[in-house]
């Protein structure tokens, strides 16, 4: 087995180590190292977005980032946007649209969803589908999904949050 | 308690509105575990080695350099999965698929496996066990498979179904015929005959979650397995009878599932990993890559069929007739047979006649997908009817109204349908607003019908009452698309209870009778069914118990809106008890308060639907845009409104990948080249529009509520919708489904040629 | 009652389209299909429903035929 590396890195806020071989994903090292199963391996290979993350505030697929990368920097994942209990407006509308069957792809979504909105507060349809295009799911053909981004981005623009 | 599934037209409070899922909050905060969520002390991770060749001899495992290897726990063959199965020759195909048994029949056929402490040292053993393979010649393509020269896949395999019976081997496992009347004097009297052949190329269930499991067998039999899957109980006593285990003391249990679409109701890892535990005497967890997915599970049928209609000239059809042939991979399936009966069921058609060729090729074992076999022989039939139309001058959706099943219309197949909502669908369909929408240069819309069977099943239901009045409701049908909150609404229905107050879960194996898959649209039809008669059970112990406080006959107590009310004589004055008082006091007067039921579910109503499809092509690269698609469905009562429409939807889109860009490509080798998510190309979020649905409520006689499945139909008719929107955009007709940009541009440029 | 058999369960037998059955449940009904044609043996224990009145049942062979029921035996349905 090839060494491991101590990786010292902000998970959701808070302060997280963990110890990785070199060769090992994000993705990988934030599911068995950290324990955060709620980011999703689809494909391994950044094709499917199931596995979608926050790092220093820019979108990326953890399966094609090391873990030995996120080094000093920032994640965010699906388990750090409710925030004390309250659910981030996106999670509440996905469950109100009904934007999810099977949920696998819901997370990614979710984080997709999220960098689309903290840089564009009032995005069209098409720029919606755009910024999700990244983000496969086989069970809701995305109408309710879209739907469920238009409502947050209304919400959210009436309370004046971001 | 006998009960009586006939539907009762009745007013609803709860059915028919639209509830929250009680499992949406764990998925969007990331709590749901699914299949590869769970981890045990001690575990080990489990690989397995496979072939690279199409179709070749084992000749010798050698697995001692790999057995050496720091780490590695257990490695297994064949040989540690001995044969089981006796005269079962279906358990031994599925023993053979897990892990070759001297042969490899498919690029990515399992060879060998091993277990280790961790992925790196796993995959190191992999590279250390020596296969030497003997390379045979292969087929990939069903319709050279059927020609006498191809390499034979299986010499125990002699056609069933034709006469005399043969006495070579072939890769023909069956032929099937069905139909009525007599379509040569029914082609005589034909005005206008057409014909047109098809080809459709393999498609896979696409869900974004691959298989995953943990098992942990112990030495005295018992074991335990962590599974995603359609049908836990089912994967229970496959994996019993194939490692020698007791049902009772396999206990698996069910993970959420991330997407299933008939893909998941087979076994492949878990037997493997049930047998690499019990050799280690440790957990094992497995979880297959996005490429072992593609290679080796079970993807869908690719086909070739015919479709002859024949008909007069005010348009009624006088004969139809379709050859269909279907590969099912590597081992005898009935997939041609099930696409001869939902070929023209949409139709009246006196004279039909329907023959299938099931064929063997060197590609993975075909499994369901979504309305098996249906959508492909939809593409040819539903394509033909346009062809039919242009040529008879007559506009599409009126060649299909005037030729519609009706109740009383003889199915293909044999029996008579009773209610069926295929005449509605179609007039739905025309008198909704998009058949009037204008369309734009290059765009064309085209409209297709579809039809599923829903199957029943055997469930099995426990309903139980807190004493509080909350109520847990254990069922075990897998919940693939929100059924756990319909389940609830059934069960707050029928008790009169609000539907915040009952919890329903999936139960584990050992917890329930069998039930079998989520699967054939069956879940919240079947295990429905079960809900409403376990809470009527549930209903005539709080009836007994209100008896009993009041001393009065159990005759005079009825159940009304929640409540136990005393009737008849003299009890006026008694005041209602509501279900939770009732609950409240159950420690006294008998114990806990429940309701069971086992039912065997038949009589599941069809599903019909018609959709509606505008596309864009661009001439100068063939590529298809879907600029507007409607969908309108027959689901006899939606439940969750929201729920079905959502089924409509992602049914819709699955079939606009399959038929503008999902194709399984084999090379000249054999092997598979595309087993990934960039080059299989599924539909993501900018290539469609929104997806309007319509439900309609014909409702199922066979049901207390109407209830008819909804999950499989919608994938039915996209192909066809598609090929008659692209052949009204362009003038082309496209019989090669996925009908890719390649595909079209090259049909356009023959056109501008010729 | 009569039972009509699809086309495709009529190869190498000499079965009518549509024959005579004494049988109160569908398991009398498949046990005398079987009894009087041998080579459909295999097929009938596993890969066959049978339709009465246009209901397809799949599973429970204790299910009763109604007196004058349309009767079919066709291929057993599988779902995805």
């Amino acid at each position: 087995m090839s060494k491991s590396t101590l990786v010292s890195t902000t998970v959701n806020g808070d302060a997280v180590e963990f110890a990785c071989p070199t060769d090992e994903s994000l993705m990988t090292a934030l599911r068995d190292r950290v324990g955060l199963t709620g980011v999703k391996e689809g494909c391994g290979t950044g094709d499917c977005g199931a596995c979608s993350i926050s790092l220093d505030g820019r979108l990326v697929c953890s399966c094609i980032v090391l873990g030995v990368e996120a080094e000093g920097r920032s994640i965010e994942t699906v388990e750090g946007l409710s925030q004390n209990g309250v659910l981030h407006p996106l999670q509440q509308n996905f469950i109100d649209h009904a934007a999810l069957q099977c949920g696998i792809c819901t997370p990614g979504f979710l984080i997709a969803a999220k960098a689309l909105l903290d840089r564009n507060p009032n995005p069209d349809e098409s720029e919606i589908r755009y910024a999700l295009a990244g983000n496969l799911c086989r069970c809701t053909g995305y109408d309710k999904i879209v739907r469920a981004v238009q409502a947050t981005a209304k919400d959210m623009r009436k309370k004046g949050r971001s | 308690m006998a009960h009586n599934n006939s539907y009762v037209d009745k007013k609803f409070n709860v059915v028919g509105t639209r509830f929250n899922r009680p499992d949406g909050i764990d998925k969007v905060t990331g709590k749901a575990r699914y299949g590869a969520d769970a981890s045990a002390p001690g575990q080990l991770v489990g690989k397995v080695l496979r072939s690279p060749h199409a179709h070749a001899q084992i000749l010798k495992i050698n697995t001692s350099k790999a057995e050496k290897l720091q780490g590695v726990k257990s490695i297994i063959t064949f040989e540690d999965l001995p044969d089981l199965t006796g005269a079962d020759q279906g358990m031994a195909d599925i023993l053979e698929n897990c892990m070759a048994r001297g042969r490899a029949l498919y690029d990515g056929h399992a060879v060998a496996a091993v277990a280790a402490i961790d992925e790196q040292t796993a995959a190191k053993a992999l590279k250390l066990i020596e296969v030497k393979y003997k390379k045979l010649p292969h087929v990939t393509d069903v319709d050279e498979a059927m020609l006498p020269t191809a390499p034979i896949i299986h010499d125990r395999i002699f056609t069933r179904g034709v006469e005399p019976k043969p006495t070579k081997p072939s890769n023909i496992s069956s032929r099937t015929e069905m139909g009525n009347g007599d379509v040569d004097a029914g082609f005589a009297a034909a005005d206008v005959i057409i014909e047109h052949s098809f080809k459709t190329e393999q498609t896979h269930q696409g869900y974004i979650e691959p298989h995953a499991c943990l098992a942990s067998v112990n030495p005295d039999g018992t074991a335990e397995l962590w599974v995603t899957t359609q049908g836990h109980f089912v994967f229970r006593n496959v994996c019993a009878g194939l490692l020698g285990l007791d049902i009772a003391k396999l206990k698996v249990t069910s993970s959420e599932i991330g997407g299933g679409f008939g893909g998941k109701t087979h076994v492949w890892v878990e037997p493997v990993a049930l047998a690499l535990s019990r050799k280690a005497n440790r957990p094992v967890k497995m979880v297959m890559s996005r490429d072992e997915v593609f290679r080796a599970t079970g993807p869908t049928s690719s086909t070739s069929i015919d479709v002859k209609l024949g008909a007069k000239k005010n348009g009624q059809i006088t004969a139809a007739v379709a050859e269909l042939r279907y590969q099912g991979g590597a081992f005898p399936g009935n997939w041609a047979m099930l696409g001869c009966m939902t070929a023209f069921a949409c139709y009246d058609i006196k004279n039909n006649k329907s023959i299938g060729w099931d064929v063997l090729v060197n590609r993975p074992k075909v499994t369901a997908y979504r309305a098996p076999s249906a959508p492909m022989a939809a593409f040819a039939v539903e394509s033909a009817m346009d062809i039919l139309a242009k040529e008879l001058r007559m506009k599409a959706i009126d060649l299909r109204l005037k030729n519609v099943a009706r109740e009383g219309t003889l199915a293909p197949y044999g029996p008579t349908y009773g209610p069926i909502g295929i005449e509605d669908t179609l007039k739905a369909v025309k008198a909704h607003p998009h058949m009037r929408a204008k369309l734009k240069p290059n765009q064309g819309r085209g409209v297709a019908c579809g039809f599923w069977f829903n199957i029943g099943g055997q469930t099995s239901t426990d309903l139980n009452i807190g004493v509080d009045g909350t109520v847990n409701l254990a069922v075990g049908t897998v919940d693939v698309g929100g059924s756990r909150s319909s389940l609830a609404m059934i069960a707050a229905e029928e008790l009169g209870i609000d539907y915040e107050n009952v919890k329903a879960n999936i139960a584990d194996t050992t917890s329930l009778g069998h039930n079998d898959m989520t699967e054939g649209s069956r879940g919240t039809f079947s295990s429905g069914m079960a809900t409403i008669y376990a809470a009527r059970e549930a209903i005539e112990v709080l009836k007994e118990r209100a008896a009993k406080t009041w001393g009065i006959p159990l005759e005079d107590v009825s159940w009304e809106a929640g409540h136990a009310v005393a009737t008849g004589k003299g009890h006026g004055n008694l005041p209602k008890l509501s279900l939770r008082e009732i609950a409240a006091k159950s420690g006294r007067t008998g114990g806990p308060i429940a309701g069971h039921n086992e039912v065997t579910a038949d009589g599941a109503g069809m599903g019909f639907a018609s959709h509606i499809c505008d596309v864009e092509v661009d001439p100068e690269t063939g590529r298809s845009t879907i600029v507007r698609y409607t969908v309108v469905q027959d689901a006899g009562k939606a439940i969750n409104p929201d729920y079905v429409e959502g089924q409509f939807q992602g049914g819709a889109t699955q079939g606009i990948g399959w038929a503008l860009n999902e194709e399984y490509i084999y090379g000249e080798d054999g092997r598979l080249q595309n087993p990934g998510f960039l080059d299989y190309r599924i539909p993501v979020c900018s290539d469609l529009p929104f997806i309007d649905t319509q439900i309609l409520e014909i409702p199922n006689p066979n049901h207390p509520y109407g209830v008819r499945g909804v999950g499989e139909t919608s994938i039915v008719p996209p192909l066809a919708a598609v090929g008659n929107a692209i052949a009204n955009a362009t003038g082309v007709r496209m019989g090669h489904a996925p009908m890719s940009p390649p595909r079209v541009l090259a049909a356009l440029d023959a056109l501008d040629a010729g | 009652m009569r039972v009509s058999l699809s086309s495709s369960f009529r190869v190498g037998n000499d079965a009518e389209a549509t024959l005579e059955v004494q049988a109160e449940t569908i398991a009398q009904l498949i046990a005398f299909l079987a009894d009087k044609f041998p080579n459909l043996r295999e097929v009938l224990s596993s890969d066959v429903a049978v339709s009465i009145d246009g209901q397809i049942y799949r599973d429970d062979w204790t299910q009763t035929i109604p007196v004058g029921a349309e009767v079919y035996l066709i291929p057993r349905i599988e779902g995805g």
